[in-house]
């Protein structure tokens, strides 16, 4: 967005962090994340992204609430207001009182969907220049995304996810700047395919090893891309388009479907997002 | 395209057009068996505006339409939120209140405190009265309507499940057009053959509506024969029908010719008059059978048999017999409540003017017959709305020997 701004993230430690339940194919409570290296491999996150000059936020951490480490999925955030996720999972819709009064305490207008639709927030809606990509189907709701569409008067485009490793679009989708993008087909139904490609004319594709590595649950800051240790091919693509990785281990968190990605949330808009057009 | 009954009508907004969200929706719609109609489609001006389409979801069956309308949900395509029908309480008897919904023959709903509710006792040229509090909806005929009954008005809130023509192709699988007089009989006779015979086996009835012409051709044997084996179940006819039957019965002649040899009897055209004046004498049909009076025919087998019978009269007819049913918005009645005992398939030989009549009471699903030497008593039939009716252009005495001949081979096929 604009040249001046220090990129502003929310993060929330992982204090309480753990696999307590199972509601997607990355977690199994038989394989329990390890509570110290978690803690390590946060830190390491943390202290690269404000390396790289971001100003990070925290939120309290909170017992009981394990993935509120998560903060992409708290919302989406757009200009100075919130529209709080409604979680299709009621284990994570518990989440939900503690982003909504982090945001009206730090002046953000918090705005609820109607009830009965999912949305999970910057999960699974994604600015690439003026348009909102959209992830349907496995958590969020087409109705939803159309709704947000309406709510903020911006393009929506509600692309159906596929695959029960990709649940969240940002697994598998990952803007970089106006028309530019990291994706993973495989995760995506034809038609949304033949709409990311119609839509955003430079993709980087990412492979299937890179794919599960979440290479797509990349934090986009400047021309930097931090991004999960393994994704090597997607590095050299990277560099090939510009761009530079940086690679820190998130193992802990894959074990819980997340990444970098997941475990922040851009609070002034990402370095895609064009939103005054 | 096939107009399929069910249907249900949704609404899909936003980018629908980039996200080819639209095309998706459609195609889904194709490929679980459904069909489609655009009824309305706004595209935003500037790439920013959401677009909007209503889409009428068409499928074979309730289950089918169901199914679709899961699949699309899931990509925003939500019902169109319908509204209740609205009606009026009728202001006086005998009249419909203004802007009154008019019926057709075919399976009707209308929506009330949210539900859709099946509208009984369908019949066309009716209204519908409604008692919202049951969830009820039935026709009712303008005449019937007393002040205070609820009436339906306008189309909101009424849909109409029509299109079954599919099943007419099930039923009379080989009749590619309702009514010539230059298609091979054997095959029409055998699908009316199967249709009774199948009418009978899923526990309906067989209607007969029945012109004298059966009795002055010779039908009556074949006819009787129809009684005993259970393959009619009610009949509707007029005075002649009856009249004349019991005339051969009593004196061996139909309009005073001697059936054996076709020649007339003397003082035979008095015969029918002699007839009718002996069962009212006696005090009726039945009384007549009981008394021994009248021991065989049409008329003799419906009563020795139970086949309920509704006569209704006209204002050419000479008596009447004491059955028939002078007033005909009584007849009407009378033939109604047999109708919705259970009428699964109905035949119509040789009248015009009882299988119109018969024809105004039947709900489309109830498939018809029409067996007369005029071709143009089905034309008349079907431009009445009877459109489920399959046409025969024969004389009635053939076409119930060629019926009898091709039930009896059936049933000897299956006693092998």
């Amino acid at each position: 967005m604009t040249a001046m701004r220090q990129p502003t993230i929310l993060m929330c430690p992982p204090d309480y962090y753990g696999i307590e339940y199972e509601i997607n194919p990355w977690m199994s409570r038989a394989r329990g994340a390890v509570r110290e290296t978690a803690q390590t491999q946060w830190r390491m996150l943390y202290e690269t992204l404000v390396g790289l000059g971001v100003r990070v936020e925290l939120l309290t951490p909170q017992p009981g609430l394990p993935d509120l480490v998560f903060t992409a999925n708290a919302g989406l955030v757009f200009k100075n207001r919130f529209i709080s996720s409604r979680f299709r999972h009621e284990v994570r819709a518990r989440e939900t009182p503690h982003f909504d009064a982090w945001f009206d305490a730090h002046g953000y207008t918090v705005e609820h969907l109607p009830e009965g639709m999912y949305f999970e927030g910057a999960g699974d809606a994604l600015f690439c220049g003026p348009i909102l990509f959209a992830g349907y189907r496995i958590r969020s709701d087409a109705a939803a995304h159309q709704e947000v569409g309406r709510m903020i008067g911006k393009v929506v485009l509600p692309l159906e996810l596929v695959q029960g490793h990709f649940y969240h679009l940002d697994t598998c989708f990952c803007p970089l700047a106006p028309g530019e993008a990291i994706w993973y087909p495989p995760a995506f139904d034809a038609y949304a395919q033949r709409v990311i490609r119609s839509q955003i004319p430079r993709l980087i594709e990412v492979n299937d090893h890179d794919a599960r590595r979440f290479g797509c649950n990349a934090v986009v800051v400047g021309r930097t891309v931090v991004v999960n240790t393994g994704c090597e091919k997607l590095a050299e693509d990277l560099a090939q388009a510009g761009y530079r990785a940086v690679a820190t281990p998130l193992d802990e968190f894959l074990k819980a479907g997340g990444s970098a990605k997941c475990l922040t949330l851009r609070l002034d808009g990402e370095e895609a997002a064009v939103w005054d057009s | 395209m096939t107009a399929y009954p069910f249907h249900e009508e949704v609404l899909l907004e936003g980018h629908i057009i980039d996200s080819l969200i639209l095309p998706k929706v459609l195609d889904e719609i194709l490929m679980h068996g459904g069909t489609y109609e655009l009824k309305e489609i706004q595209i935003g001006q500037r790439q920013v505006d959401p677009s909007r389409a209503r889409i009428e979801v068409r499928a074979p069956t309730e289950q089918a339409l169901r199914e679709i309308l899961d699949a699309i949900h899931d990509h925003g395509a939500v019902p169109v939120v319908s509204e209740d029908c609205q009606w009026l309480a009728a202001d006086m008897d005998g009249a419909f209140p203004e802007n009154f919904y008019s019926t057709t023959n075919h399976r009707t709903q209308v929506r009330l405190q949210g539900e859709w509710v099946d509208v009984e006792n369908m019949e066309m040229d009716c209204g519908i009265l409604v008692e919202p509090e049951r969830r009820f909806a039935t026709t009712i005929p303008m005449v019937r309507v007393r002040r205070g009954d609820r009436i339906v008005i306008g189309h909101r809130g009424v849909r109409v499940l029509a299109g079954e023509s599919g099943i007419r192709k099930s039923l009379f699988e080989f009749m590619s057009s309702p009514v010539s007089s230059e298609k091979p009989k054997t095959v029409t006779v055998r699908e009316i053959a199967h249709a009774m015979r199948r009418t009978r086996e899923v526990g309906q009835k067989v209607l007969a509506v029945l012109g004298p012409a059966v009795v002055h051709t010779g039908g009556v044997e074949h006819l009787c024969w129809l009684i005993r084996r259970g393959l009619i179940n009610i009949l509707f006819a007029g005075n002649a029908l009856a009249t004349h039957d019991i005339e051969q019965a009593l004196f061996g002649t139909s309009l005073g010719v001697w059936m054996d040899r076709g020649l007339p009897a003397e003082e035979g055209h008095q015969h029918h008059l002699r007839a009718i004046n002996t069962i009212r004498r006696v005090g009726g049909i039945k009384r007549a059978v009981e008394r021994g009076v009248l021991r065989s025919g049409i008329m003799h087998d419906c009563v020795t048999h139970g086949i309920p019978f509704v006569l209704a009269g006209s204002i050419r007819d000479d008596g009447p017999l004491p059955e028939v049913i002078t007033d005909v918005l009584e007849a009407q009645d009378r033939m109604r409540e047999q109708i919705r005992t259970g009428v699964g398939f109905c035949l119509m030989i040789a009248t015009a003017l009882h299988s119109i009549a018969t024809g105004n009471l039947l709900p489309a699903w109830v498939k018809v017959a029409c067996v007369d030497i005029n071709p143009s008593t089905v034309t008349k039939l079907m431009d009445r709305g009877s459109i489920q009716t399959v046409g025969v252009v024969t004389d009635a005495e053939p076409f119930l020997r060629a019926l009898v001949h091709e039930l009896q081979m059936s049933e000897a096929e299956a006693r092998v």
